[in-house]
């Protein structure tokens, strides 16, 4: 069964819809990239999925379980997680006060969690008791990252995770979104990036005006001389 | 020497007392403004209505017999503590919460703040009337005073019994607040949503709970707050309200928001106010023989019948010179 | 909605008419009047907070300033005063004045003389230290001289209407100053700045005892009318006495209302209106079009505290008394709140609507609550649970909780007012329902 399934879904901010009828599906080891220019509705198709904004049509369901218009409160425990591309770390609060707040939902013990992420995200451990306002813009992402793992979801939504990192922390960013996948949670992400992200990508989506443009396997996006041409910048 | 006790009686003790005060108000306004993001101007009123809560029950204990080595007001407390924070829970439901529902503005839920304060204000009035109420009726204050035999000071420090239990319980109170942010699920949770709302509610943090036990909290602090201050001097119907704007400035002094930022600011406001109806001149009656004739009899900063407005140009400077509150930029 | 309007308007009229046949034509008449100094007051808030968007809870200070100018202005002349050494040491004081006044703005500009910043913030503050001393070493003898020779200053003996014009003046200036300071904070600070600077206005008038008597009061303050005393020594009897006076003084007041409803209903429909729209509802955008927000939002700060000021004067002036004790955030900032929210923020008819008939309301609530806590005191006493203290004075209090209850039931079921803004836009004649404020 598909872990998240978008159907003919149509939403917006108030006004005129900005996704005017997409389809997707991310099965539990896809890892899905959603491409497309500046305003294709990249970041909106995510945040409908989680319940951020109004959807006005069509249907989000999760393992099968209609969640069109769930807030998070009730996603998250489903296993849903959503890494904002902005304000994504709580600033006055510790890297480990963060990562804990990832785990609010959980009323387990959930310390090895929480040395996993540290494992998997080295830099941090050595800052776990500093403030996460003071970090470096790709440790941050780390930290929203690992928030975003505590919960033990079964898919994680990153909303452009390299958007204004250095080249080196980008390739270390993607190498963890690999690792993480393999270890059985589904990715949705949207990226900037598109050559690097789609090279790894299980299924790419092409958006353009809020609607699907093209869908295939990362490789095929990138084979395609048509989406390299419009798309990927020749 | 005696000139020094003086001083240490009417700047130090006072300001310390008046300190603590501000402190506990200021705290529970600042965590409202932090989760909520309006200035809660019932706050004052909050604090009355839980010096009366304990006031009654005080006064049921005493009707049932009870005797204790300490005041009754302190035996009831907590039960009174409870109770405000029940009722500051329920003014959130009846009149907050149905705006917030709306996406209401935050200065909507101000206004609203201020129609709560004069329907608290109405009914304390209504039940107990206007008059001045001691919670020393019958008993007598216990004074403590304290000789100090060095450089021939014949005064003595004064301070009262509860003073003491003031500065006790607001210490215990702080750390009970600090404990509880630093180290619990919800204090942490509470935290979170002040620094950054949308995050904490992606994060799955229940938001609602979290206002719940802010409104608990806030409760809690003020009726500590509002009996303390009427133990100290009496319980009267506008006893908060007058100082709600001295415990406004010690938020925006500290930075709204910011707990310790509002403990450092109610003592702040409380020395500033101490310190300048205090007459300096009388520290310079040692040598007043050898001053010259003009220096003048009178040295305080400002007259007595200014003292509240000392809170408030101190909440101008700041606003001016550093909007954000002097304590921005420290962890809260 | 202009029938919704009329409707309510003549609902009013027919309230005025039933208190009349009960309370009598003196007492109506009075009633009215103040009603009349309330909604012009409202107007002024209206225009603050309805089209400005700007939050004063100083209402209570920009009355008492009022009150004081038209007591300054059009209290007879105090001889006592001018024949003592009085006005040479006020001269004094200003001098005093003068001089901290400059150094404050020499410190000011001391970066200009290559100062550094560090010593340029100690030289600000130094001055202004230097300033407050040399100030106080000044007033406070100035002071003591003038309250034991000659009481107080006294006024100037000129005619009651300047005093109203002075009254906005004078409230003009304060708001301008306030204006400076604290519009560019945000609107809870705004909020709690402006409480506490009518707090710290009702601290100097009720404390400078040379200058407004203090809690002594002054009385009795002239009239722009013949009172009710001058007419009774013509020979008129005592009830229609007050009825003639108070109608004369309520023509006047009305007056006032419609030239300035008049000014401000045309101000409000040309590019001056819109453009104050345009920056209450999002000054962002209307800053990016090349408006100069702060300065148009001084202006409405300013403009509002004018007629505030002059309805304070009105007030003071009718009452005859200019008594700081008397002043009360609760009657003097609250109320005129709820007359402007329950009217309908944004419509100058809805202002003048709630000023009149909250005011008219709460005035007469007094009697109904006195009433009814009354026989409910007897009705307790007949069940033998004895009598309630106090009765009196507690059923006032009655009235504080009622007010606070209208405040939030108000703002949650008609967020708008009764007689809700009416956008007239660009090109469409057809007025529309504004679209909610998010109020």
């Amino acid at each position: 069964m598909a872990l998240v399934k978008l159907d003919d879904v149509e939403a917006g901010y108030g006004g005129a819809p900005i996704l005017k009828g997409i389809d997707m599906e991310i099965e539990a080891s896809d890892i899905g990239v959603i491409v497309g220019p500046n305003g294709a509705g990249k970041s909106t198709a995510l945040k409908s999925i989680f319940g951020l904004l109004k959807v006005t049509g069509g249907q989000v369901s999760f393992l099968g379980e209609d969640v069109t218009n769930a807030l998070p409160d009730r996603l998250v425990p489903l296993g849903l997680s959503f890494v904002p591309q902005e304000h994504n770390v709580f600033t006055s609060m510790s890297v480990n006060e963060n990562l804990e707040m990832g785990a609010f939902i959980r009323r387990d013990d959930f310390s090895d969690t929480l040395d996993s992420i540290y494992d998997m995200f080295p830099p941090l451990k050595e800052k776990r008791w500093q403030n996460a306002g003071e970090l470096s813009g790709g440790q941050r992402q780390m930290v929203a990252m690992g928030r975003a793992l505590m919960s033990q979801p079964r898919l994680l939504l990153l909303d452009e995770p390299s958007a204004g990192l250095s080249p080196r922390y980008m390739l270390e960013i993607f190498e963890q979104v690999v690792k993480i996948n393999a270890s059985g949670v589904g990715i949705l992400m949207v990226e900037q990036n598109a050559r690097q992200a789609l090279a790894f990508a299980t299924k790419g989506f092409v958006l353009a005006n809020g609607q699907n443009r093209f869908t295939g396997t990362g490789r095929e996006l990138l084979d395609d001389p048509e989406v390299a041409k419009s798309f990927l910048g020749g | 020497m005696n000139e020094l006790i003086f001083l240490i009686n009417k700047v130090l003790i006072s300001g310390t007392v008046l300190g603590s005060i501000y402190a506990l108000g200021a705290v529970g306004i600042t965590l409202i403004f932090g989760i909520l993001r309006f200035a809660h101007f019932a706050h004052g009123d909050m604090m009355t209505m839980g010096a009366f809560i304990t006031f009654v029950l005080a006064s049921i204990a005493a009707g049932l017999g009870i005797v204790a080595p300490v005041p009754l007001a302190i035996v009831v407390l907590p039960l009174a503590m409870a109770l405000a924070a029940m009722m500051a829970l329920g003014i959130d439901r009846g009149f907050y919460a149905p705006l917030r529902a709306r996406g209401a503005k935050p200065v909507t839920l101000l206004i609203a703040s201020i129609g709560v304060t004069l329907m608290i204000q109405g009914l304390i009035r209504l039940f107990a009337g206007v008059q001045n109420r001691s919670f020393y009726e019958g008993t007598a204050k216990q004074v403590f005073r304290i000789d100090v035999p060095f450089f021939g000071a014949t005064r003595p420090i004064v301070f009262t019994e509860p003073q003491v239990w003031m500065m006790g319980l607001a210490i215990v109170a702080v750390l009970a607040l600090h404990m509880f942010l630093t180290r619990s699920r919800l204090g942490k949770a509470m935290r979170a949503m002040a620094d950054n709302a949308d995050l904490a509610q992606v994060s799955g943090i229940n938001t609602q709970l979290v206002v719940r036990v802010t409104w608990l909290i806030a409760g809690t602090l003020a009726c500590l707050a509002g009996t303390m201050l009427a133990l100290d001097v009496s319980l009267k119907p506008d006893l908060a309200f007058n100082i709600i704007l001295p415990i406004f400035a010690a938020a925006i002094v500290g930075g709204l928001g910011q707990s310790y930022g509002a403990i450092a600011g109610g003592f702040v406001v409380g020395f500033a106010e101490t310190m300048s109806v205090f007459n300096w001149a009388i520290l310079l009656r040692p040598f007043r023989g050898s001053l010259p004739e003009w220096v003048p009899n009178d040295l305080s900063i400002v007259p007595t019948e200014y003292k509240l407005t000392v809170a408030f140009v101190i909440l101008v400077i700041v606003l001016l010179v550093r909007p954000t509150g002097i304590f921005k930029g420290a962890s809260s | 909605m202009i029938r919704r309007a009329l409707s309510l308007y003549l609902g009013l009229f027919v309230l005025i008419l039933v208190v009349g046949t009960f309370m009598g034509a003196p007492f109506t008449v009075r009633l009215c009047v103040e009603a009349a100094a309330y909604s012009l007051i409202a107007l002024g808030l209206n225009i603050q907070w309805g089209y400005g968007g700007l939050f004063n809870f100083g209402v209570m200070g920009f009355l008492m300033v009022g009150g004081f100018a038209v007591t300054f202005i059009s209290m007879p002349v105090n001889m006592d005063f001018w024949s003592s050494e009085g006005p040479f040491l006020l001269f004094r004081v200003l001098l005093a004045a003068g001089v901290g006044a400059g150094l404050v703005m020499g410190a000011n500009r001391l970066h200009r003389l290559g100062a550094s910043a560090r010593w340029h913030r100690t030289a600000q503050v130094g001055a202004w230290i230097l300033a407050y001393i040399i100030y106080r070493s000044q007033i406070d003898p100035a002071a003591a001289y003038i309250e034991a020779e000659a009481g107080y200053v006294g006024g100037l003996g000129l005619p009651v209407l300047l005093g109203w014009i002075f009254g906005g003046v004078l409230a003009a200036g304060i708001a301008y100053i306030i204006g400076k300071i604290c519009l560019g904070l945000r609107t809870d600070y705004l909020a709690i700045a402006t409480i506490g600077i009518s707090e710290i206005i009702r601290a100097l008038i009720k404390n400078m005892d040379w200058l407004t008597r203090g809690t002594l009061t002054v009385s009795p303050v002239p009239w722009p009318v013949p009172k009710p005393q001058d007419l009774q020594e013509l020979g008129m009897e005592t009830a229609a006495s007050f009825i003639y006076a108070r109608g004369a003084y309520l023509i006047v007041v009305i007056l006032v209302v419609l030239v300035v409803l008049f000014l401000i209903q045309r101000a409000y429909g040309g590019p001056w209106g819109r453009m104050m729209r345009a920056i209450r509802d999002n000054h962002i955008a209307a800053a990016s079009m090349g408006k100069n927000v702060k300065a148009r939002q001084i202006e409405i700060f300013v403009f509002g505290s004018v007629l505030i000021g002059i309805g304070g004067a009105i007030l003071t002036s009718f009452s005859q008394i200019l008594d700081p004790g008397g002043y009360q955030p609760i009657h003097h900032t609250f109320l005129i709140w709820v007359m402007v929210i329950v009217g309908g923020a944004g419509n100058n008819f809805g202002a003048i609507f709630g000023g009149v008939f909250i005011f008219i309301v709460w005035s007469l609530s007094a009697n109904v609550s006195q009433a009814m806590f009354v026989s409910l005191s007897g009705m307790f006493e007949s069940w033998g649970w004895g009598a309630i203290p106090d009765v009196e004075s507690r059923s006032l209090q009655m009235r504080v909780f009622v007010l606070g209850l209208v405040i939030t039931l108000a703002l949650r079921y008609t967020p708008q007012g009764l007689i809700p803004e009416v956008i007239r836009r660009h090109g469409d004649e057809e007025t529309k329902k504004a679209t909610p404020k998010q109020a």
